[in-house]
Order: structure tokens, then C-alpha cells, then sequence
């Protein structure tokens, strides 16, 4: 009765054998590393990238632990810090041919050392939060309102300029919070005007109102049009965060968006909170000027080249390397663009990008395209006072209305980094940091000491004194804790679930109650013993009947737990995390592993004389 | 060894009026105490910076209030840890930015002691706080509807009554201590007091499981005896087991520095008063609510009842 089949058996073996592969990584500490990722929102890190620094690097006869290539970064290990800044020097002249303008951000930076083969399985140590590593988070919240409003206020002067043209009288439109109210003077104007409306303002709903003095039209943001704003203005600000936060030449930064009007900002290891608040309040803009394709020939682009250009014209190169002669006059500003959308030219279905402007970038842009058909324009997007051409169309045409199709020589996804970049590039909504947390790097080491120290004494105390109350059994309970403890560090390896401060101690509970259930076996074991049963009964009957308390006070734990998984932010929701995952393995270990253990040591015996689980006679 | 050799049954539930009077006192005190005396959130709940600095030598909180105080800063300070840390508290100034004011706080405090360091920022918004207070409560209401939901389930709802009716009880012991003696109490703290909940339910649970069992076990004993060898079977196990979750919240008191320390005191008062809640406060509520054998037994009486009218 106390045997498991062998499958059983070999299922246990194999959980601790796994649990054990994905433990050790955390105990191969760190080594010094170079890490390398774009600098520009235009470059991409790719397999060339790998390439071309590992031939740096052996070129130089340099030599490296590992080179690992991920979506954002390449990543190089050495074995010491020398090499390491060697190499740092190295890569950065290969990548960075201009050092004034460095396409890569070329960083140090900790790599675990846990062999390849480890990594490639997806066996990584922990991943540590910010009061463990030090560094900075930030919470900022979006106006959402502002961006509305701005949104209205152009809209309402889009408005008004094409009433002029279209000559629909009016008797003024003011913003009135969310709304925009038109008065009129009679009421076949304002039905020219609202079907005027409603014909090329999709994105507007309008109502028709009379308060007695006068007849008005009251235009409101269609619901899926706010929607959509609030959307694009929190995206629009994640993508400018990522570029500016790219500048700072930080190793692993997370920008993530939190509800629906909030951005989590988190920077690991960065000391200087004012250096990092002021490049997240910067913005990048956006310039359209035209291509001065008359003197655009090979003499004068090798002079540009060299650094003399023709007078009024700057020389760039575009993203495919095709050398540009831009005239210096700016035709149009990014404040200009309220929109750009990905999409397909209406005649060739070729891919290109839908670009809306607001009335007075409208007025120029036909001004300019009037006359400059088939000419090229290049659109221009400035980071830290530098130029660089996005794009450099041919103009097609003018579709009206302030929109504008620019396309050629573009893939899907290249239309779609385009229309990104130009959303980023224009006035993003307004954001403020609401929450902020700064955790000094030696602070965040002492945690994880602590917390370390705080668990491991904990747990021997705990082991002695159920080996030397239970005896052997409490040996196997103190076994089955040690895998519990096994398990749960590689489930949350496993998961990469952030480890905080909280989540350490919750670790150290999880240990505590963990033991319950073994403590609940033992004692049930010991109560069938007085009450006569044979030894191997008594195994059977205790591990039964304790099953069904066992299940009950773990699930109402794990009641506890989720609710503050679902409920709790931050350092808590680590905390909330640990404990969960710790009574599911709890349960795991302290019966099917317990049992396992037992039943090897005693099932398979002939005869069980006595069991060694202390004291039952109670003489 | 064994600590626990208990020949006969102990009549705990004599006791229970004494016990349910006692309970109802400190939690009349437990409440006077929030009530008045209020709770000393953290600025994860009210909103505020918060700064750590550390300095070279002990020190004086007194000159920091003060150089803090002329420059315009209403400012909490205290000793934190050891006498060269400081934790310095602020509450939320309007047209400040946090930067902008840890620099500046920063430049103060150096132009004293050049040695000052600043360990941590801690900025929170006021909507950010009230948000977090929301929820922390919430998730106690969601707690406490699933325990009852899974208990009324598992055993009778009135068990799961009993059970939270113990165990929020514990929990107001808790908040009250902290109320009485001004002690932090912080998002860690609340979840520390959550993970009370479940863990005292969990010990309620065990002598409940216990009591449904005897009560089929035990045919002609009344409900006072079967609660009381109910408890008394388990005294060994609740000891055991309590006393290992305390050792683990003993070293963290011990170790875990002053991050965890508030953490590890609600911990070690929810699990003391979790003992006491179990016993003597679930139980004698279940008494009071007149939990009877006939609950578990109603299915035997209703085979003996189809046979009844059989004619042979």
C-alpha cells in the first residue's frame, strides 16, 4: 500500500532533476559585459550588427566568453573588466564610424555567466526588481484632456479657414470643453455647413441646437475618434520616451503602458533621476523641406559630401545610403502634422503613408506641391539638434484636405516605421510623473543580503528542529521543504516574474506555512500509531486523511494571494506572485515528494517493526 | 519527543464565554484605537516624497529639521535603522517637481555634512496614493468573499461565517496594534495582513476539518465534546506549526533590516492572535451558531429511511 508505480517515481525525479537545471543559473553570479543597441529610431539591431562586432573583435584578437543577439541589443561577455573596456573602445569605433553622430549607444553592462547552453534552454537567473538592483522608476500619466482639447482647438481652426473658402458663413466656433459650438445666422447656412461637415470630417459628430438667439451646431469627437486619440497620444509619447530614453545608454530599460492613460517608465541602474527626467521631457521634431534635385549631380554631391555643400543647401544620406541635397529653407514644421497612418497609394496599391495636416500646413502644402509635382520633398526628423531624412518621397498628389499620400520605394513595414517616427516627431500630448521611486545600487545589494540571511536562518532552524521532533520523518519533511524551496526559485526563474524585497520574504513565509502540511501528515501518522494500527497503516491513513485539510487551508492561502495579485502594484504584486506560486508547490512537495521519499525508505519492506517518527508510546 | 502528551480531551469550550468576552473587549480596544488615534500611513497611501540619506557619522535629526525648515520645507525626519541613516518625509507641495526637490534637498543637506548620501527617493502623486489605498482595501472585501464562498462550499456557510467572523478579527487586532503604538503601516504591511487572513483561516480550517470528523466519528458525543477533541487533537499541530511560521518572522525581524521590519511585526501579531482567533474564537462562534451532527449525518438517515418502507 505504500508503493508508488515506478512512473511515479521517475515523474518526481525528473521535476527535481528539471527544477535543479533551471535553479543553477542563478548561482553563477555575473560577468562584465558590452552591450550594444541602436541610437537612432531609424537604425535596427540585426544579425549584421552580431557580425560585424565579433569580426571587430576577433580582427583585434580579442576574445569573448559569449555574443548573444536579442530583438534590442547585441550582447558580448568577457571575463574581466580590462577586456571588457578594451572591447567597449573597439566596438564602438566599428559600429560608430562618425563618433559626432554614433548610430549605436555602445554600453557596459552585468551579464549572468550561466553557460550558453543554459541560456539557449531559457534558464536564467531571477529577475530582480528595482529595490534589489537599484535604479529608477517613474509612473506618467498622459493629459488625455489636453491632448483632446489640442486636437479640438485644431480642428475648430481647420474648421474656420475651410468655411472661408468654401464661403459658409458663420458667426464663430469656440471651443467649449469637449465640444465645439458653431453659431449661424440662418439655417441654410448651417445646413451647408453641417453637411459640409459630415462630409469631410469624419471624425467629428455634430447636433444641431437652437438656444434662442441664434441656431448652432454643437460638434463633438465621435466616441471611436477620442478613442483613438487618447490611443495615439499615449503611443505616440511611448515611442519619443523610447527614443529619448535610448540616449542614456541604459542596459535594460522596461516602458510599458499601464491603464489607459499612464506609461511605467523603469530604468535599472541609473543614479541620475534629474539627467533622466530632463531627457524625458524633451520631444523631437519634425521638418519638411524640399530636395534641391537641380543641383543634385555628382560633382557637386562629392564637394557636399566632403563638407562644402552648394550655398542653401545640407547634405544627408538617406536610410538606404543615397546621398541628399536638401534645401535649408523649411517648408513645414512637425506641429503642422496632426497625423500619419500607414496605408496603400489609392492608384498603385503600392504601400505609403497617409499623412494629415492641420489647415495651415493644408494652405502651404498645396502651395508648395502646386508647383512641385514630381519634385521630391524630404521629411526630416531632428534629435538633439541633429538632422536625419526619414523619408524623401516623390509627391504624387494631393488627396485634399490637408491630406497628403507620400509614397515610393517603401515596404509595408517600412511605411509603418514611418508613420511611427512621424507621429513621434509631432507635439506629443502633454505627460507628468506621478509616482517615482529611486533606489541607490548599494541599498539594493544590502536587500538581497538581508533577505537572503533572513531566509537561510530561518530555514535551518526550522530543519533542526524537525529532524529532531519527527526523526527521520521529519528528515523527509525537511527534504521536501529544500525542494520546495528548489521548485519555487525555478518556477520563478522560469517565469522571469520580477523578484522584489516583499517577494523575498515572501519566500521565507511560504517556507513556514509550507511546513504545516508535513507537520498535519506527521502527526496524523503518530495519532494512528497510538491508536494501534500497523506501521504501514498508519503511513497510509495518515497521508489520507490529512490530504483534505491539506487542500483546504492552502486553497484559502491562495485565496488571499490572488486577490492581492489582482489588486496589488509594485513590490506587493512581487510579494503576491512568490506566494501563490509557493503554496502550489507546497503542495507538490510536501505530499507527492514526501510520499515518494516514504515509500521508498518503507514501502517496499517486508516488515515495518517501528517506525522512526519520535515518541508515540507516550509513557 | 514529543511536547504534546495530552491523555484526556481538554474542555476548552467551558471556557467559551470567558474566551468570546475577551475577544469582544480587545477588539472594542482594537477599534477605539484606529478609530482615535488613526493610522500612520505611508506615503504610498497619503502621498509625499520620502528620501533616505546616509552620512558619514550619527545624525542630528534636529539640525536636518531645522536647515530643512528655514529653506521652507515642512519636513518629518527620523532615525531609520542605524543613527546614520535618516529618513526624511514631506507631504505632497503643490508646483514641485520631485526632481527638482531631491536635488535641491540633496544640496541642503551636503552644504551641512559632506558626506550625505541619498539611498533612496520615494515620490508618490495624490491620486496615485488614494488609488493604492483603494485597492488595498478592495482586495481585503475580495478575500474575505472568497474565503466565505469556499468555505460555505467545503463544509456549511456556517463554518465560512465563523471562520471570518474569527478571522477579520484578527486582522482588526493587528491594525489596531498599529494604530495604538504609530507604527508604519505601508503596502507591505497590507499585504502582510492579508496573508494573515488566509493563513488564520487555513488554521480554522484544520479544526473544522477536524470537528466534521468527529462528528461522524464520535456518534454519542455532544457538540461541545466533539469541538473539544476537535481542538484538543490538534493542539500539537497548531503549536508546531505556528512556532515555525514565527521562527521564519523572528528572522526577519532579526535580519531583514528596517524594510521588513514593520512587515515581520504584523506577521509575528497575526500569527499569535491566529492561535487565539482559531481556538477561541471560531470555535465557541460555532457553538453559538448551533452547528449540529445532523448537518453530516443526513445521508445514512435517509437510507435507513428508504428501507424503512419496504415490505419483506
Amino acid at each position: 500500500m505504500n508503493r508508488f508505480p515506478i512512473w511515479k517515481y521517475a515523474l518526481i525525479a525528473l521535476c527535481v532533476f528539471v527544477a535543479f537545471v533551471y535553479t543553477v543559473p542563478n548561482f553563477y553570479g555575473e560577468s562584465p559585459a558590452v552591450q550594444i543597441s541602436s541610437g537612432k529610431a531609424t537604425i535596427k539591431v540585426d544579425a549584421a550588427l552580431l557580425e560585424k562586432v565579433e569580426d571587430a573583435l576577433k580582427a583585434a584578437g580579442v576574445t569573448y566568453t559569449a555574443a548573444l543577439l536579442d530583438p534590442n541589443s547585441v550582447r558580448v561577455r568577457f571575463s574581466d573588466t580590462d577586456t571588457q573596456l578594451k572591447a567597449k573602445d573597439l566596438i564602438d569605433k566599428a559600429v560608430n564610424p562618425d563618433p559626432n553622430n554614433p548610430s549605436y549607444i555602445v554600453a557596459l553592462n552585468l551579464l549572468s555567466s550561466s553557460p550558453n547552453w543554459l541560456t539557449v534552454i531559457g534558464a536564467l537567473p531571477m529577475y530582480l526588481g528595482l529595490d534589489l538592483r537599484g535604479g529608477v522608476h517613474f509612473l506618467l500619466q498622459v493629459d488625455m484632456e489636453g491632448a483632446i482639447t489640442k486636437r479640438l482647438e485644431s480642428l475648430a481652426g481647420d474648421l474656420r479657414s475651410q468655411f472661408r473658402e468654401k464661403r459658409i458663413r458663420h458667426g464663430g466656433i469656440q471651443r467649449e470643453g469637449q465640444t465645439l459650438r458653431i453659431r449661424f445666422r440662418d439655417a441654410a447656412e448651417r445646413d451647408r455647413a453641417r453637411a459640409y461637415i459630415l462630409s469631410q470630417f469624419p471624425d467629428l459628430a455634430v447636433v444641431e441646437r437652437d438656444d434662442g438667439q441664434s441656431l448652432q451646431l454643437v460638434a463633438s469627437l465621435k466616441p471611436q475618434a477620442l478613442k483613438r486619440t487618447q490611443e495615439y497620444a499615449l503611443k505616440q509619447n511611448i515611442t519619443t520616451l523610447h527614443n529619448r530614453i535610448n540616449e542614456l545608454g541604459v542596459a535594460e530599460p522596461i516602458i510599458q503602458q499601464q491603464g489607459a492613460d499612464r506609461v511605467v517608465v523603469q530604468l535599472p541602474g541609473v543614479q541620475d533621476t534629474a539627467k533622466a527626467k530632463d531627457i524625458l521631457g524633451r520631444t523631437a521634431s519634425l521638418e519638411v523641406r524640399m530636395v534641391d534635385e537641380d543641383k543634385m549631380n555628382a560633382e557637386n554631391l562629392a564637394r557636399a559630401k566632403a563638407g562644402s555643400p552648394p550655398f542653401g543647401d545640407e547634405y544627408y544620406v538617406e536610410r538606404n545610403g543615397a546621398p541628399l541635397l536638401v534645401k535649408k529653407q523649411v517648408v513645414l514644421t512637425g506641429d503642422r502634422l496632426t497625423d500619419a497612418q500607414p496605408g496603400f497609394d489609392s492608384q498603385t496599391n503600392e504601400p505609403a503613408v497617409h499623412l494629415t495636416l492641420d489647415s495651415a500646413g493644408a494652405r502651404i502644402f498645396r502651395d508648395v506641391t502646386r508647383e512641385n509635382v514630381g519634385k521630391r520633398m524630404a521629411i526630416l526628423l531632428i534629435e538633439k539638434g541633429k538632422a536625419e531624412v526619414i523619408t524623401a518621397p516623390v509627391i504624387r498628389s494631393e488627396i485634399g484636405g490637408g491630406r497628403v499620400q507620400i509614397s515610393g520605394r517603401m515596404s509595408t513595414t517600412e511605411a509603418n516605421d514611418i508613420a511611427l517616427l512621424l507621429r513621434a516627431g509631432s507635439l506629443a500630448a502633454p505627460m507628468e510623473i506621478v509616482e517615482e521611486r529611486t533606489v541607490g545600487p548599494s541599498l539594493g545589494r544590502e536587500n538581497i543580503q538581508k533577505g537572503f540571511d533572513a531566509t537561510s536562518w530561518g530555514f535551518f532552524a526550522i530543519v533542526i528542529f524537525m529532524s529532531a521532533y519527527y526523526l527521520l520523518f521529519g528528515v523527509i519533511s525537511s527534504i521536501a521543504l529544500a525542494c520546495n524551496l528548489l521548485f519555487l526559485i525555478a518556477l520563478l526563474s522560469l517565469l522571469q516574474a520580477t523578484l522584489t524585497l516583499p517577494g523575498i520574504a515572501a519566500i521565507a513565509l511560504t517556507l513556514g506555512m509550507a511546513i504545516d502540511a508535513n507537520v498535519l501528515i506527521n502527526e496524523r501518522i503518530r495519532e494512528e500509531l497510538r491508536g494501534g494500527a500497523t506501521p504501514q497503516a498508519s503511513i497510509a491513513a495518515g497521508y489520507e486523511r490529512a490530504w483534505g485539510t491539506i487542500l483546504d487551508s492552502n486553497i484559502t492561502s491562495l485565496i488571499a494571494g490572488i486577490a492581492l495579485l489582482t489588486f496589488g502594484q509594485g513590490p506587493v504584486r512581487g510579494f503576491a506572485v512568490v506566494h501563490c506560486l509557493g503554496i502550489l508547490t507546497s503542495m507538490f512537495s510536501a505530499v507527492t515528494l514526501s510520499r515518494g521519499i516514504v515509500n521508498v525508505v518503507y514501502g517496499h519492506r517486508r516488515r515495518v517493526a517501528k517506525l522512526s517518527i519520535g515518541n508515540t508510546a507516550w509513557k | 519527543m514529543e511536547f504534546f502528551k495530552i491523555r484526556r480531551v481538554i474542555p476548552f469550550m467551558r471556557f467559551a464565554l470567558a474566551f468570546n468576552v475577551i475577544s469582544i473587549i480587545t477588539f472594542i480596544a482594537a477599534v477605539a484605537f484606529i478609530a482615535i488615534r488613526g493610522l500612520n500611513f505611508s506615503i504610498e497611501f497619503t502621498g509625499g516624497t520620502l528620501m533616505e540619506v546616509t552620512f558619514a557619522q550619527s545624525a542630528n535629526v534636529e539640525t536636518i529639521r531645522s536647515t530643512l525648515e528655514k529653506a521652507g520645507y515642512k519636513a518629518e525626519v527620523q532615525n531609520f535603522g542605524s543613527s546614520r541613516d535618516v529618513l526624511i518625509r514631506m507631504p505632497i507641495e503643490k508646483d514641485q517637481s520631485s526632481a527638482a526637490l531631491s536635488q535641491r534637498i540633496g544640496e541642503l543637506l551636503r552644504a551641512n555634512d559632506k558626506s550625505a548620501e541619498i539611498r533612496r527617493v520615494e515620490f508618490v502623486g495624490p491620486q496615485i496614493g488614494e488609488e493604492l489605498a483603494e485597492y488595498g482595501a478592495l482586495a481585503l472585501l475580495v478575500t474575505a468573499v472568497g474565503i466565505i464562498a469556499y468555505l460555505a462550499l467545503r463544509f456549511e456557510w456556517k463554518f465560512g461565517l465563523a471562520a471570518i467572523i474569527a478571522n477579520l478579527h484578527d486582522v482588526i487586532i493587528i491594525v489596531g496594534f498599529f494604530a495604538a503604538f504609530q507604527w508604519e503601516f505601508s503596502l507591505p504591511v497590507l499585504a502582510a495582513v492579508l496573508a494573515i487572513l488566509g493563513y488564520s483561516v487555513n488554521e480554522s480550517v484544520v479544526v473544522f476539518d477536524r470537528v466534521r470528523e468527529n462528528f461522524r466519528k464520535l456518534r454519542r458525543a455532544s457538540v461541545t465534546e466533539v469541538i473539544d477533541s476537535a481542538i484538543t487533537a490538534n493542539i500539537s499541530r497548531t503549536i508546531i506549526t505556528h512556532g515555525s511560521t514565527q521562527i521564519m518572522a523572528l528572522t526577519m525581524l532579526v535580519f531583514g533590516g528596517p524594510a521588513l521590519h514593520f512587515f515581520a511585526l504584523a506577521l509575528t501579531i497575526g500569527i499569535l492572535f491566529g492561535i487565539y482567533s482559531s481556538v477561541f474564537v471560531a470555535s465557541p462562534l460555532l457553538m453559538w451558531l448551533r452547528v449540529s451532527r445532523a448537518q453530516f449525518v443526513r445521508e445514512r438517515k435517509s437510507r435507513r429511511d428508504e428501507n424503512e418502507g419496504a415490505v419483506v
